[in-house]
């Protein structure tokens, strides 16, 4: 099996899908995979893009890949959608692909779901991203599942965070305030040939100059994903963040943060999956104690938390 | 069960679900049967990709190879599935895709089933088959590559 990683460190594409499938269920191999390939990441740019449900991410991360093919950069997309709470299952759209790109070496998608994760991210999301990295994408696009005001996570794990808009949401942009906006590098309002797309744009504005001068400017982008109106530019945004960042000497301080996320989301998934499987095993008398007041939740939480051994293996249940 | 059983337990899974790619090959522009197919596979625990109309036998490879997906099902009303089913399954080899589940569904003459079975689709289904049916089908002949332990 370890052929495999030989594979795909000849640079052969279809061992990389069957080995990112590893990664994503984390089989031994796929264990093995991460901590063999780690060491080769960190020459990609990380984007990631998110928005509303519907604001044409997956249409618009289309129109970026065909431009980013224009300059000759290698692009690789993660596409999270969400899982069905109830029966674990999927249906994946994959309106990426449906352009000319498709076969194109040059262009990679791959869809996953979150299978139970918030946040708009799958849970080996980082993971596999590192294996492309580690492959030779130049960009790396994590699309997160459509979602609201709170769909901050993407944030802590790209290196660029575009945050897509349209027109129609009413004040959703007043309500975006303290979420996603904040959080966001590059805005973009998509579907700019409606009419109230400049209303957007101009709401966006008013928002910063509210801000005030000590914020940070951030760019704002009208395309028409569909047409591929404004997206060359948009892709020249990401570049010059890219850029700025690596000016700035903020490109370390982000790529440190970025991985700490990364550390803290491995940690916390392990504690949270100890902490469920203790309330599961959670003696009768002690729910009942619960229920009729005997201990309170705080008392039990704290003999929930000493019982819990923190020595966790990572992945290899 | 086993994908149901997994994902209710927890993110991580001791069994990952089936990955499934519908695809509709070829130009005729009715998905109804595919959506309504993706909806039950989804329904049934499984992670459905699916492509959209108009699909060319390359495009479907591609997809089912960088997707990894353990089956891939053709839908098909337009009567060219003895031109494109053939060009299908010689993309796919040719992708290395040599495990994959094919399956086929849609209006496809009773006579041509055989021919196609021969070329590698392991199952045609018609107009009016139940979806459990198809569901059954697909658990049990999806290729049984090591998965996540």
């Amino acid at each position: 099996m370890s052929d495999l990683l030989a594979r795909v460190r000849a640079g052969d594409r279809r061992a990389l899908a069957r080995l990112l499938t590893h990664v994503e269920n984390r089989t031994p191999l796929g264990l093995a995979a991460e901590r063999e390939f780690f060491r080769q990441t960190g020459r990609a740019h990380l984007v990631g893009i998110t928005g509303p449900p519907g604001a044409g991410k997956s249409t618009l991360i289309a129109a970026l890949a065909r431009e980013a093919r224009r300059l000759g950069l290698t692009i690789a997309v993660l596409a999270v959608d969400p899982t069905s709470p109830i029966t674990g299952g999927a249906v994946m759209g994959d309106r990426i692909r449906m352009l000319d790109i498709a076969s194109d070496d040059g262009v990679f998608v791959r869809s996953l779901t979150s299978r139970g994760r918030c946040g708009g991210l799958a849970p080996s999301l980082c993971a596999m991203a590192h294996l492309l990295d580690a492959f030779g994408f130049d960009l790396i696009v994590l699309e997160t599942v459509g979602a609201g005001q709170d769909d901050v996570e993407i944030a802590r794990l790209a290196d660029t965070t575009v945050l897509v808009l349209v027109p129609g949401l009413g004040d959703h942009v007043q309500a975006l305030k303290a979420g996603t906006l904040e959080i966001a590098d590059i805005f973009v309002v998509n579907k700019a040939d409606l009419p109230e797309a400049a209303r957007v744009v101009g709401d966006l504005r008013s928002l910063q100059r509210l801000a005030g001068a000590a914020s940070p400017h951030i760019p704002i982008h009208a395309t028409v994903a569909t047409t591929g109106d404004g997206v060359a530019s948009l892709l020249q945004g990401i570049l010059d963040h890219r850029t700025q960042l690596d000016a700035t000497g903020q490109r370390l301080e982000r790529l440190q943060r970025r991985l700490l996320s990364e550390v803290r989301f491995l940690a916390l998934e392990a504690l949270e999956e100890r902490l469920d499987s203790a309330l599961a095993a959670l003696p009768e008398n002690e729910r009942a104690a619960l229920v009729t007041r005997q201990v309170d939740p705080r008392t039990l939480a704290e003999r929930l938390l000493k019982g819990l051994r923190l020595n966790l293996p990572l992945g290899s249940h | 069960m086993v994908e149901q059983a997994a994902v209710a337990t927890g993110r991580r899974q001791r069994s990952r679900p089936l990955r499934v790619l519908i695809a509709k090959p070829g130009l005729d522009g009715h998905d109804r049967g595919a959506k309504v197919l993706a909806r039950a596979l989804r329904d049934a625990g499984m992670e459905v990709i699916y492509t959209g109309l108009f699909q060319t036998p390359e495009r479907i490879a591609r997809a089912a190879a960088d997707e990894d997906v353990d089956v891939v099902g053709l839908s098909i009303l337009s009567g060219a599935h003895n031109q494109l089913f053939p060009q299908i399954m010689q993309e796919l080899r040719r992708a290395g895709l040599d495990d994959v589940l094919v399956v086929a569904g849609g209006i496809i003459p009773k006579e041509d089933i055989p021919h196609l079975q021969a070329l590698g689709i392991a199952a045609v289904f018609g107009p009016g088959t139940p979806l459990h049916e198809i569901v059954a089908f697909i658990r049990e002949h999806a290729p049984d590559r090591e998965r996540g332990s």
